[in-house]
């Protein structure tokens, strides 16, 4: 009979004992090294923007800097030239934050009332209408162009911000439409028709039963936005107009301003600040997003 | 109380037509059940009266006013679904306020009848909280409750107890029994569940294939189904079905088995005068044969029976008439030999004879 010895098999109870093999070791190899891959850039960029023009001449890529200052980052901000201007980009942060934020808002709000519409009160032609609008999304925008601009401009809407804003509300629409459609195709159509025979009409049915059912949907579609919308440069270019060009736009001006030596330092500067919302957007809202998609985005 | 009254009903989906020219007249107060195997058309039927679904052909009027145009909220019915579908955000009084909110009723008067409602349905200390955090029983409960504070004349249940255990849906069956006492409204309810058609109901409609097969009280469904499926679908275990033919000599009808056994008739009451050699169907509930002859006037068929299966208060006893399944309900002491070859008494008038290629009553 088998005593009882250190080699005897353990009597399998409670949680499993977490074994930590080499396979588990490479994926964490594997998953540092790429994460060092994409740091890497962020990391030189960094360090350039505090070294002065002197040290950076050096070539040192990597070296950190001798007596690290925020002068770059001042001039950046306040006093690098875009083009005749040397106002800095913060001119060009305010613009893209007021075409952000009515953008944004405009576009989910039309999303969302087109997807409420098209998945619960299937107006005839529904599927005709859903199956043109995903067709314009894959459509390249260069074809619209210029007859947008022609539009606009009959309507004496060209070069303003209210133009730019009905530019990134149209075009954002699909997408917005796909991802409500989507969401509200999962909500039981029983509640639906429950708030139908309560009387509620095609507004209130939205407003008070299916909006506040919609928060991870929102939280998506605001990320999609206002990331999409912050890093957008052609339409800021083409329909904003000169005073009101978004962020991206003035740092393209900074960086390729031609006359002087190019000062690495403020680029740097300058492009860390223009990035620095979309950073923000993903650190704060990563799990949201993540849960967003999970739940509603993809299925359905 | 109002009466519903569909006319010449159709609805198709596309290509398929769901509802095929139906007419069904609902008393006011009456209690009517749908019953009916799942994709018959029931729930498609009560979308229609609930105004949820276009009709392609046909009216429907509810307390003498033609309603097939109108919007649900215009006319006069809740209606209760399987789902419960409790609006997830709001809590207890919200669902049961809101549509006396879209109404525009006064505050007090929806204080009120919220009250009533809740205490009828005995959800008061519930009245704070979310639908998620409900038991079953009490989220069909609320369920109810939004259907009854809108004072309406006809209430719709859509499978209402389906989603809930059996202990809990004998209760609510009861409770919604002494609810239709106390209301006195008109009630069209759907169910595939038998025993809550046989309970509930002023009038069972069993549907079959988008057709209302018979629309009978309880008692006279059980008893006298107009043919074949009605009798196979209603009653557990299933009528049990013998085919063979009909002989008339005499003036005596009697059932010919497919082995030459005959079968005295004697008692039944034929709805019209039987054909010799007609091929027919015999049908006799489990619960209707003895094994030992109690009556004069019952009558014999021979049986091999097979297999016992006790359920508790009685037992089935399985076997086989002239080839085919057949079953016989006994009581729990009872005991019998298997196998064996008994014979079994019925009574003709209980019984039930089809024709054997339309299946309708004979
Ligand atoms: N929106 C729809 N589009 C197409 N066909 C449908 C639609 N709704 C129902 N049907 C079809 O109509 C038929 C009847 O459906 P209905 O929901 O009325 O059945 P039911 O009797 O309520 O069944 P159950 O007991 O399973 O609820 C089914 O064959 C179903 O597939
Ligand atoms: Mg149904």
């Amino acid at each position: 009979m088998a005593s009882l010895t250190a080699s005897a098999p353990v009597e399998p109870s409670g949680p499993r004992p977490k074994r930590i093999g080499p396979g588990r070791y490479g994926v964490y190899a594997f998953l540092i090294i790429s994460a060092l891959f994409f740091l890497i850039p962020l990391y030189v960029m960094i360090v350039t923007s505090l070294k002065p023009m002197d040290e950076i001449r050096l070539g040192n890529l990597f070296a950190l800097p001798g007596s690290p200052s925020f002068d770059a980052w001042i001039k950046a901000w306040s006093q690098a030239c875009t083009g005749l201007n040397c106002n800095g980009i913060h001119v060009g942060m305010l613009n893209s934050v007021k075409i952000l934020v009515p953008s944004v808002l405009l576009s989910i709000a039309v999303g969302s009332v087109t997807g409420y519409a098209l998945s619960f009160w299937r107006p005839k032609g529904a599927n005709v209408l859903f199956g043109v609008l995903l067709l314009g999304a894959f459509i390249p925008y260069q074809v619209f162009l210029y007859p947008l601009v022609r539009i606009l401009s009959m309507v004496s809407l060209y070069n303003s911000i209210p133009g730019v804003v009905f530019v990134h509300t149209i075009f954002g629409l699909p997408l917005m439409t796909l991802l409500f459609r989507n969401f509200y195709a999962g909500i039981p159509i029983d509640l639906f028709k429950a708030a139908r025979v309560d009387g509620g009409g095609f507004w209130a049915i939205f407003l008070r039963l299916m909006l506040p059912l919609s928060t991870p949907i929102i939280v998506v579609a605001a990320i999609l936005q206002i990331t999409g919308i912050w890093n957008d440069f052609l339409f800021g270019l083409i329909f904003a107009g000169r005073e009101n060009f978004p962020m991206t736009v003035q740092l393209n001006n900074v960086v390729n301003s031609s006359f002087g030596e190019k000062e690495y330092n403020v680029n740097m500067a300058a492009t860390i600040l223009t990035a620095l919302v979309p950073l923000f957007v993903y650190f704060v809202s990563g799990r949201w997003f993540v849960r967003g998609i999970a739940s509603g985005a993809v299925k359905g | 109380m109002a009466n519903v009254s569909i006319r010449d009903l159709e609805i198709e989906f596309g290509n398929l037509k769901v509802l095929k020219n139906l007419d069904l007249e609902i008393q006011p107060g009456e209690f009517i059940v749908l019953l009916g195997p799942s994709g018959c058309g029931k729930s498609t039927l009560l979308n229609a009266v609930a105004g949820l679904l276009d009709v392609s052909a046909g009216q429907i009027w509810i307390g003498g006013k033609n309603v097939t145009w109108e919007e649900p909220k215009d006319r006069g019915i809740g209606m209760v679904f399987q789902s419960y579908a409790l609006y997830p955000r709001m809590t207890v009084t919200g669902n049961l306020s809101f549509g006396l909110k879209m109404a525009k009723v006064a505050k007090e008067e929806i204080d009120k009848r919220v009250a009533r409602a809740a205490k009828i349905l005995q959800i008061e200390p519930l009245l704070k909280r979310r639908p998620s955090e409900l038991s079953g029983g009490q989220r069909q409960r609320v369920a109810i409750g939004r259907a009854l504070v809108r004072d309406v004349d006809v209430f719709l249940f859509d499978e209402p107890l389906s989603n809930l255990d059996a202990k809990l849906r004998t209760e609510l069956r009861v409770e919604l029994k002494r609810l239709h006492n106390e209301l006195g409204s008109t009630m069209i309810y759907v169910t595939h569940d038998q025993i809550e058609a046989l309970t509930l109901a002023d009038r069972v409609a069993v549907m079959n294939g988008g057709v209302i097969q018979q629309l009978a009280s309880p008692k006279e469904i059980y008893r006298r189904p107009v043919n074949r499926f009605v009798a196979g679908f209603v009653g557990s275990p299933s009528m049990n079905f013998v085919d063979g033919t009909l002989s008339v000599e005499g003036g005596n009808a009697s059932f010919k088995l497919a082995n030459g056994g005959l079968v005295d008739l004697a008692g039944y009451d034929f709805e019209a005068p039987p054909e010799h050699g007609r091929p027919a169907t015999l049908g006799i509930r489990p619960e209707q044969i003895d094994l030992a002859r109690g009556d004069a006037s019952a009558k014999s068929l021979p049986v091999n029976l097979t297999l016992l299966e006790p359920m508790g208060a009685d037992s089935l006893v399985w076997g086989d008439v002239a080839g085919t399944q057949f079953s016989v309900r006994i009581d729990g002491d009872a005991h019998v030999e298997t196998p064996s070859k008994v014979d079994a008494f019925f009574q003709p008038a209980h019984a039930s004879i089809f024709d054997l290629a339309s299946g309708a009553r004979l």
